[in-house]
């Protein structure tokens, strides 16, 4: 830890917020002069080959300026992770507090406490690795400058997310992600893109507006906005009516961003439409703006409304952990003319179920396994979908009967590195002890071994078998994804696979380190939470 | 009252028939619009009745004064759009007479919301919208043009004469005309006299609620819009409103509070199918169709005068009428700035693409990318996503209004129309960014049409960084 001086930290974070929105804004002013390409001719050129390193054209030009502004932006997060002050995670840190909108209540509030920092350096670091990887790989389709800049603007808007302590401003940064995210799925996907982007953007509309008129119901009873006013306040100003209704109406906009089954069908389409930084992203970073939100403003704001309906969470919960378990199973089989990439996203149903069952216990010890389970997700999930990316690349397909054929891709043979990662992927998503994916899966079952005071313990015992039963079911799709890719013999003919590429062993080394770490040493992010979450449930000062 | 005194004078001044005139009459608005500076300060009354205090005709208090500033800076948008139009019809429309009418109808729109008895109101009404009956017919030998001119003339004839029977009834019921003295005696009414001057009520919101073109009074809308020339539509979507609008707070909130029972579920019920039958109609429009544009844009503003409608309705139900009030007008502040936003793109592409069908916006931003954003951006606004943030934010002050009022669901329905509205606004705004097809075609921009593309984007983007500055009359009292 660094110390550093508290109105820098404000500046940094503040910084994380408006640097990637002003490099937005950059990113879609006119390039240098290039009189031969005028937009009208080279926007809508076919897919640009993939240019060398020292690219000059003006393509290149502003996908090297969204990895600055990315790195930028990275470098804030870790220097703004290095001058928190660990001791005292559970206080708001770097806060910025000016009024706005005086007539709506709304201030420009920030600030960064344990919850909130594992997620910022998240979000930097995955964005910073996506605009990486599009710098050496341009996404295939119209021209990248507008990419950079619906990049950027999503990123802005997610950092805010877990930046802003107000009501409103959550809401404000909750939308801003929806309509890059669109953009970024309805012209760089795959196949059906148009149909996924709608019902993505159409879902989570219409739970985020559900969820504002809860936002609103609480803003106008409790009187004010301000996140940590209002936890600190516990829910003692807002009547039992009040806070089931705002939870009811809350807890349905974000769980529709979650996603929690019933409410995840947008989820598949959106992921396998999507290019790989799309996916990446919105697994790795979006999913969990709906559990941040859970544990931010839920749990502490209206508890006892919380109360009420964490038995139906769970039970959601628990429900999707084994629907997401089935419907991979049932696309990794053979004939099943499954997809990868929709496979990973019915994975992260499941593994999104885990953080709700925890954060259903409210219990430290559950909330605490759930944000753990939200990083490892992000970083586990991101780094599959970056591999499942890269083997479309190179094989021009991702559907698993195509690439295993009769006895297996043969990964392990065709692309030994790329194998390993893969399988090295799948195995930290089963939650293999030793890898990040373990921890968060396990404290989740284990708070649900005693939930919270009020919380029907059997019910809990019961979804907690149901949900150790799911991590067998997540161990046998991944252990039949893994033997059906990588596995198999080499047909003499065929030709080898480009291994591992230098930029992508640059994107991906982060996250294949970052899963390491945080398998082996829990506590570097648990100590961060923990107070933090502690401080949440317990209400009290700030 | 400079006010007027200038709208009065402007009147006289398009007579001398020249090229110039418009030019004379944007100089004319922009006048009225600074005019209403020295006034700022607080409430002045004129016309009033010697010997009570007041009980005015005209009252030019900060209410007024900000409708005041909308319609006249509408207009004042207008004037610029129609400067083009003008040049480009080559003598298909009467200058003289189009200034004259439209400079008439906007004085009537500005008297308005100053006007504080019946009287005054209907005829301020009249004045607004006689003028724009003409407008909408102005186009000569244009059969869809008088079409449409007799269809908005006779529907709106008959919302005048009905409100004006009502306007009757309330008279004979309380005996006076000033809204305030009607508030004070229409508690103390007969026993026998009550259904006369609650029908009067519900005769003379008729009358309004056509102008707000409120479900089901909304059928001339469409086609109204697609056969007035652009600029006059683009009037009519905003000015019109706020007319609309103005004169049912006037009459519900000032002149009958103690009948809120009785028009807050009314005007709730009437928000409700108004915005659902507005973005479902929208929905349905065929981007092939031509003036689709228009035609969308039409449905769309119906939509809007749903929301607009939502808070005059919860004022029936709060504690605190004016606070609700206030995010009515927020909302028709940005509503205006944005509206004409998108009619100054849809008037721009208009003059290339002669048929306006949604379609032709179809890579526009490979030919005109600042044009392009600028029309996702208030395209966006209107839908209330961000980056459009005004947009989200004068929405979020109607939800709020709502929800404080105890309206849940009204505000769950305005949800479900806030979705369906995306979807258009959105597929509208994706068409933009496509690959054009066929020979793109550059729009150029005259100077008036770029002058006032860039006076709604300021605007919509200055609001956008500071939503105080229209959203602080969702939080303070206007009269």
């Amino acid at each position: 830890m660094i110390d550093i001086s508290e109105s820098v930290m404000q500046f940094l974070l503040a910084f994380l917020v408006v640097g990637p929105l002003l490099g937005a804004a950059a990113a879609l002013l006119p390039s240098r002069p290039s009189p031969d390409r005028r937009p009208s001719t080279s926007r809508f050129a076919a897919p640009l080959p993939v240019t060398g390193l020292k690219g000059k054209s003006p393509e290149q030009a502003v996908l090297r300026h969204g990895v600055t502004v990315t790195g930028a932006v990275l470098v804030a997060a870790i220097v703004l992770a290095a001058g928190f002050d660990h001791a005292q995670a559970s206080k708001m840190q770097a806060t910025t507090d000016i009024s706005w909108i005086p007539a709506l209540h709304v201030r420009i509030h920030l600030g960064v406490d344990g919850i909130s920092l594992p997620l910022l350096v998240l979000t930097a670091l995955l964005t910073f690795l996506c605009a990486l990887y599009s710098y050496f790989k341009p996404p295939a389709g119209p021209a990248p400058k507008a990419f950079v800049a619906l990049l950027l603007l999503l990123e802005s808007g997610t950092l805010a997310t877990f930046a802003v302590l107000d009501l409103l401003l959550f809401f404000l940064a909750f939308e801003t992600v929806l309509i890059p995210m669109y953009f970024l799925v309805a012209r760089w996907g795959g196949e059906g893109r148009q149909a996924a982007a709608w019902r993505f953007i159409l879902y989570t509309l219409l739970g985020s507006v559900v969820m504002l008129l809860g936002l609103l119901l609480i803003g106008i009873k409790a009187g004010t906005f301000d996140m940590v006013a209002l936890a600190t306040d516990n829910g003692r100003s807002l009547t039992a009516t009040v806070q089931v209704i705002a939870v009811l109406a809350i807890g349905i906009g974000l769980a529709v961003k979650t996603p929690m089954w019933p409410l995840h069908s947008w989820l598949p389409d959106a992921h396998t439409a999507a290019p790989t930084v799309g996916s990446v992203l919105l697994a790795g970073v979006m999913l969990k703006m709906g559990t941040y939100g859970f544990v931010r403003i839920l749990l502490p704001i209206a508890p006892d409304g919380f109360r009420t309906f964490a038995p139906y969470l769970a039970a959601f919960a628990v429900v999707g952990i084994i629907y997401g378990s089935l419907a991979c199973l049932a696309l990794a089989g053979r004939g099943a003319k499954g997809d990868l990439k929709r496979l990973i996203a019915y994975s992260s149903v499941g593994h999104m179920g885990f953080v709700l069952l925890g954060i259903a216990t409210m219990t430290p010890t559950g909330v605490n396994g759930a944000l753990f389970a939200n990083i490892a997700h992000g970083l586990i999930t991101g780094l599959l979908f970056f591999l499942v990316g890269a083997l479309k690349d190179r094989t021009g397909t991702t559907d698993l009967d195509a690439l295993a054929e009769k006895s297996g891709a043969a990964l392990y043979g065709r692309a030994p590195r790329l194998g390993g990662l893969l399988a090295f992927g799948a195995v930290a998503s089963l939650g293999l002890p030793g890898l990040a994916g373990f921890w968060g899966e396990m404290l989740a079952l284990f708070g649900s071994f005693e939930p919270a005071a009020g919380l029907s313990r059997p019910a809990f015992l019961t979804f907690m078998a149901i949900g150790a039963f799911g991590t067998l079911l997540t161990a046998a799709y991944m252990l039949v994804v893994v033997r059906r890719v990588c596995m198999g013999a080499v047909p003499q003919q065929t030709p080898r696979l480009a291994d591992v590429h230098g930029y992508e062993f640059a994107a991906w080394t982060p996250l294949v380190a970052l899963t390491v770490l945080a398998g082996l040493w829990p506590k570097a992010l648990l100590g961060l939470t923990d107070p933090a979450v502690q401080q949440l449930l317990a209400g009290g000062n700030r | 009252m400079v006010a007027l005194a200038v709208l009065v004078a402007d009147l006289f001044v398009p007579a001398a028939r020249k090229p110039a005139l418009g030019w004379v009459s944007v100089a004319g608005l922009a006048a009225a619009t600074l005019s209403l500076l020295p006034l700022l300060d607080g409430r002045r009354t004129t016309f009033c009745l010697t010997g009570q205090t007041g009980v005015c005709s005209y009252t030019a208090d900060h209410f007024a004064l900000v409708i005041q500033f909308l319609v006249l800076g509408g207009a004042l948008l207008t004037a610029l759009l129609s400067v083009t139009a003008l040049k480009d019809a080559r003598g298909a429309l009467p200058e003289g007479e189009f200034w004259f009418l439209l400079l008439s109808s906007a004085a009537g729109a500005a008297l308005l919301p100053a006007a504080r008895d019946l009287a005054t109101l209907i005829v301020a009404l009249e004045v607004a919208s006689l003028p724009a009956f003409a407008l909408v017919g102005l186009r000569h030998g244009d059969r869809k043009s008088s079409d449409a001119a007799l269809k908005f003339f006779l529907s709106s004839v008959t919302a005048t004469a009905v409100s004006l029977l009502g306007v009757s009834f309330v008279y004979a019921s309380t005996g006076t005309l000033y809204l305030t003295q009607i508030a004070d005696r229409v508690q103390h009414v007969d026993g026998q006299l009550h259904t006369v001057a609650q029908t009067g009520v519900v005769l003379t919101l008729v009358g309004f609620a056509f102008k707000t073109a409120a479900v089901p009074f909304h059928f001339w809308v469409p086609d109204t819009y697609v056969g007035a020339p652009l600029p006059v539509a683009a009037y009519l979507s905003v000015i019109g409103k706020a007319v609309g609008f103005t004169g049912l707070i006037l009459v519900t909130v000032v002149a009958l509070p103690s009948y809120a029972g009785a028009w807050g579920p009314a005007l709730a019920v009437l928000a409700a199918l108004t915005m659902t039958v507005g973005n479902v109609g929208a929905l349905r429009q065929q981007a092939t169709r031509a003036y689709s544009a228009v035609r969308l844009l039409a449905w769309s503003s119906v939509g809007q005068a749903g929301y607009l409608l939502v808070p005059i309705a919860a004022a029936g139900y709060a504690k605190n009428p004016q606070k609700s009030i206030g995010s009515t007008v927020a909302y028709a502040l940005m509503y205006a700035a944005v509206n004409l936003g998108a009619f100054a793109v849809a008037a721009l592409v208009g003059r290339t693409r002669e048929r306006n069908r949604v379609t032709d916006y179809r890579g526009l931003y490979a030919t005109n990318p600042l044009t392009a954003l600028l029309m996702a951006f208030f395209l966006l606004c209107l839908a209330g996503l961000p980056p459009g943030v005004i947009g989200l934010f004068a929405k979020v002050t109607v939800f709020s209004a709502a929800v404080d009022a105890g309206l849940g669901w009204l505000a769950v329905v305005m949800a479900v129309n806030v979705v369906i509205a995306l979807f258009y606004y959105l597929q509208w705004t994706a068409l933009l960014f496509r690959a054009p097809e066929g020979e793109p075609v550059r729009h150029r921009a005259p100077a008036p049409l770029t002058a006032a593309l860039a006076l709604t984007a300021v605007l919509g983007i200055a609001l956008s960084g500071a939503p105080q500055l229209v959203l602080r009359f969702a939080s303070t009292g206007l009269f």
